[in-house]
């Protein structure tokens, strides 16, 4: 085996596109490669460069394909023909079936010749995302400029350049050089191995490998956060996955931030830290905001450090007094004195401006508020005011702030807290990992914001397609969904959707749909049985739904449920086999023709379950599970003892009105007939 | 960084670095624009197969960044340094990075990282790949390898350059208020000179332009560049397209622009500015000829 090494050294890729980079050379490297049994490929990336260690074979080796030529019958042209193609002589062939065949032997040919003549096209084809191109002699592109290619076979240089036609490739040709940091170790070097490379990259301040990057940077977070007593460092692992494509030498640093701006909003605070400036933030032992933020620096500088802190810490109160004169004027305003703008902030261009949304929301929620006993007047305030906040300077300058800085205002405005905390909660929750609001007005916003732009969108025909879901309509079924089942509301939800649409009725059933599919898949994630589901069927009020599919499912599970199951199915085979015969059966049962015991005992059974449809209606459905049980041994009785095709038609018939009943009691708790095994 | 230069001084050190690399000394573009990427020296020569180096200082006007001069980072009227090169040379962040050693910011001492950040220019129909170059943080300028100008490809792609020099003076000044930076080496503040023109085009931009003269205006302009084309006059032309966009950022800064007319006044500049490139390729192609 040979040690192969392939680095393309450019100008900085996105931190975003390395990991993905290395990944796709790894790949096509392997397959361009294959023939030499490539094995052992480590894909490396970083800022300026990706890369891959291999092992492959020293050569292709020769190979002898049986070329088949013309039939032994074919005339002397056809022969010498395919004797001129194929550069060989009649003395070479040899007569296989009814066929001349020609053994055609490809020599070996060396690792070297094979990555040479393989690597230019794979280099012109990356996928990188998005290609560049560069300078005034060449076409070919790259993420950013490529600078070098460094290829080495067992430490010797694998000669190939990017000559293409009549374009030069930028002059890039193969070499043994890389480079190592652009300030601290300036210039190119020679390698021999991927051993040397590695080393020499090291001792040219540059941490080759991602993951010990990743961890010398949250090492170096902690070790910086260890300056200060009781601080440390707010996780945030995305952060860290950038920071390290980033940097190549990475120096962990901590800052200062002025008391002064201590009172900004945390929030405020993390995003301006994260977004902007690739900053962690700090917390105290108590958790609360430390004057405190790290950051990660690509360099070790001559002074320890001291130029650089200092500069963050200005950058940082620049940005920071920014947010101070956001917070400060969004705040000489009263939230309500706001919705006004609102008017003129476009929703969609459809579904109208954010001013008559929030006239909607309020009205939905105060609904809504009136439909789960919560305090309509706070709902009704709360969904007024939730989007007003759009149209503030702090949320301009940062979008994600919305609601948060909604719920800051709201608060200095004097608003009941309800309101404030509704206004905060209500596009939760945002994903599956977000915490669902549990406080009523919380709640009925939140709902009403996720309503309204599911009947919105349906209503203009923008429902999500296989191919995308730009409003994110799945994601608001989703939260309709948490929001029902974690605070086990009583929705009927076919009456809210129709509220929510106003006139437009007719899709009403399309969005409850839409809300039962998810609901559906989602319970199937969880290990529901699909064949449950579909007995269940359909129902608007989800937190009854999944009551009964849940008493359904632990009913199945027990000796008795199965058992029971098992006598519906005889039940309903046979009445589904008598009634292709004879029609719907109907008719009130006669007892005085019930002559066997057997019948007379199940009977009975039925009588007393005349109740279970009063148990269903309070939704006392274990309990009616419970009951239902008790029909499993006078119907295995029945079944054991009772002829039903009785040769007395009057006795047959009356057998099968009996069974029947038996149906359409259990069939009142669930569509039996759906369930499977 | 007791030595730091003036703000004067910082643009004549930029002067002389670019002019060595045989870049054109040019003056600012005498029509209002947003940034020096709209001056022709870029917009049209980063079009077509004639090489070209050019640095220049342009005033950009914001008219919605204007704070009354009561905030210490926003202007909306700022200096910006332009640097063009074209085709890109090889050694671009080389150049780039001695340029910031000539102003006083040592990269042995300071942290300088390129972070990714495509450019777009959705009114110019031009975008391109590149960075925003940091100092400990602090974007101190953007670095962009053109890819296309007035919805046309390049054909030799250029290397620009855009520093804010009030920013980056702030920065090597280490000074916390935009008003407060040293202008001359000799006692004149920035405030001195811009302090009251702030507060005056703030009130203006926010509150006393002509929304009705401006809307009137951009149709002139618009119109005028329409047959200005048709004359094949494409810098006369373009000119008109830089005042209809800065009509446009008038109107914005008005606040009498909805969503969806937004849209579609930038649509009518982006077709006015392609309009031109085009015009002026034509002409480049003629003159080669």
């Amino acid at each position: 085996m040979s040690e192969f090494l392939l680095e393309l050294f450019s100008e900085e890729i996105p931190a975003r596109m390395q990991a993905r980079g290395a990944e796709d050379l790894a790949r096509l490297v392997g397959e361009a490669l294959a023939p030499l049994n490539i094995a052992a490929i480590d894909p490396i990336y970083g800022p300026r460069r990706i890369a891959l260690v291999a092992q492959i074979d020293k050569s292709v080796p020769a190979a002898s394909i049986p070329e088949r030529g013309p039939r032994l019958t074919a005339p002397d042209a056809a022969l010498n023909g395919f004797l001129r193609k194929q550069g060989a002589t009649r003395e070479e062939l040899r007569a296989e079936g009814d066929f001349w065949v020609l053994e055609k032997t490809s020599p070996a040919q060396p690792a070297a010749t094979l990555i040479a003549e393989r690597l230019p096209a794979l280099l012109r084809r990356f996928p990188w995302p998005k290609s560049m191109r560069w300078g005034g002699s060449s076409s070919f592109t790259w993420v950013r400029p490529l600078k070098r290619i460094l290829c080495l076979l067992d430490g010797e240089i694998v000669p190939f350049d990017l000559n293409f036609g009549g374009d030069d490739g930028h002059g890039l040709r193969s070499s043994n050089l890389t480079e190592g940091h652009r300030m601290m170790s300036p210039g190119a070097f020679t390698v021999n191995s991927a051993a040397d490379w590695r080393e020499k990259l090291l001792t040219h301040h540059v941490v080759l490998d991602a993951a010990e990057r990743r961890r010398l940077i949250a090492q170096g977070l902690e070790k910086a956060a260890a300056q200060q007593p009781n601080l440390a460092i707010v996780p945030d692992s995305g952060l860290l996955d950038e920071v390290t494509g980033l940097v190549e030498w990475p120096v962990a640093l901590l800052g200062r931030i002025d008391d002064d701006f201590m009172d900004l909003p945390p929030e405020v605070m993390q995003v301006s830290m994260r977004v902007n400036q690739r900053y962690f933030a700090t917390r105290d032992n108590f958790g609360a905001p430390a004057p405190y933020f790290a950051f990660v620096a690509n360099v070790e500088a001559l002074d320890g450090g001291r130029a650089i802190v200092g500069g963050n810490e200005r950058v940082l109160r620049a940005r920071f007094s920014d947010a101070r004169h956001f917070w400060d004027l969004d705040r000489a305003r009263s939230l309500e004195s706001r919705l006004p703008a609102l008017d003129r902030v476009t929703f969609h261009i459809k579904l109208g401006t954010q001013g008559e949304r929030a006239g909607r929301l309020s009205r939905l929620a105060h609904h809504l508020a009136v439909g789960l006993g919560a305090d309509a007047g706070l709902a009704a305030r709360a969904a007024l005011l939730c989007k007003a906040d759009l149209s503030t300077g702090m949320v301009g300058e940062f979008p994600e702030l919305q609601g948060i800085m909604g719920s800051y205002y709201a608060a200095h405005d004097g608003e009941a807290p309800e309101v404030v905390k509704a206004i905060r909660e209500h596009y939760s929750p945002k994903g599956p990992s977000d915490a669902v609001p549990s406080a009523p007005a919380s709640v009925v916003t939140a709902l009403a914001d996720k309503l309204d732009t599911l009947a919105g969108f349906f209503a203009i025909g923008e429902k999500p397609t296989g191919a995308g879901d730009p409003f994110a309509l799945r994601r608001a079924a989703l939260g309709i969904i948490r929001i029902i089942r974690d605070n086990k509301l009583r929705l009927h939800l076919r009456e809210q959707i129709g509220f929510a649409l106003s006139a437009r009725l007719e899709y009403v059933p399309e969005i409850l749909e839409f809300l039962l599919d998810r609901l559906r898949i989602q319970l199937r994630a969880e290990g529901a049985r699909h064949d449950v589901l579909a007995a269940i069927g359909e129902d608007d009020d989800l937190t009854r739904l999944l009551a009964r599919t849940e008493a359904v499912a632990d009913f199945l599970t027990t000796e008795d449920g199965a058992n029971l199951h098992a006598a519906y199915k005889r039940a309903a085979n046979i009445l589904r086999i008598e009634e292709k015969k004879d029609g719907a059966i109907t008719g009130e049962i006669a007892r005085d023709l019930l002559v066997l015991p057997e019948e007379q005992a199940l009977m009975a059974i039925l009588d007393g379950l005349a109740g279970v449809s009063k148990l269903l209606e309070a939704e006392q459905f274990r309990t009616a599970m419970t009951e239902m049980a008790h029909l499993r041994v006078p119907l295995d009785g029945f079944f054991d003892k009772v002829t039903v095709n009785a040769p007395e038609a009057p006795i047959r018939s009356n057998r099968l009105r009996l069974l029947a009943l038996v149906r359409s009691t259990i069939d009142q708790v669930a569509d039996f007939s759906r369930i499977e095994g | 960084m007791g030595n730091a230069p003036s703000f004067q001084e910082m643009i004549l050190r930029l002067h002389g670095f670019w002019a060595r690399q045989g870049c054109v000394i040019l003056q600012p573009y005498d029509v209002e624009m947003g940034a020096g990427t709209f001056h022709p020296a870029t917009t049209l020569h980063a079009l077509g197969e004639k090489p070209w180096r050019a640095a220049y200082v342009q005033p950009s006007r914001r008219p919605t960044d204007g704070r009354y001069g009561e905030n210490p980072n926003r202007l909306q009227h700022y200096y910006q340094y332009q640097v063009i090169m074209k085709p890109s040379p090889a050694t671009a962040q080389d150049l780039l990075l001695q340029s910031y050693r000539e102003i006083g910011l040592d990269p042995a001492l300071h942290d300088f990282r390129f972070v990714e950040d495509d450019w777009e220019s959705p009114t110019l129909g031009a975008w391109g790949l590149g960075w925003e170059v940091w100092c400990d943080g602090m974007e101190v300028g953007q670095f962009t390898y053109f890819q296309q100008v007035g919805g046309i490809p390049v054909i030799l792609p250029s290397f620009e350059m855009t520093y804010g020099l009030e920013r980056l003076a702030m920065y090597v000044q280490e000074v916390e208020n935009v008003f407060d930076l040293d202008f001359n080496g000799n006692g004149v503040t920035y405030g001195d000179i811009f302090l009251r023109a702030e507060r005056e085009y703030s009130a203006h931009n926010f509150e006393f332009s002509n929304p009705e003269m401006l809307a009137r205006h951009f149709t002139d302009a618009e119109a005028e560049c329409g047959s200005l084309l048709a004359n094949k006059l494409a810098l006369p032309a373009y000119d008109q397209c830089i005042k209809a966009s800065h009509l446009f950022n008038l109107l914005d800064a008005r606040g009498v622009i909805s969503v969806t007319e937004r849209a579609a006044y930038i649509g009518r500049v982006r077709a006015l500015a392609k309009a031109c490139c085009e015009a002026w390729l034509a002409g480049e192609l003629a003159c080669a000829i």
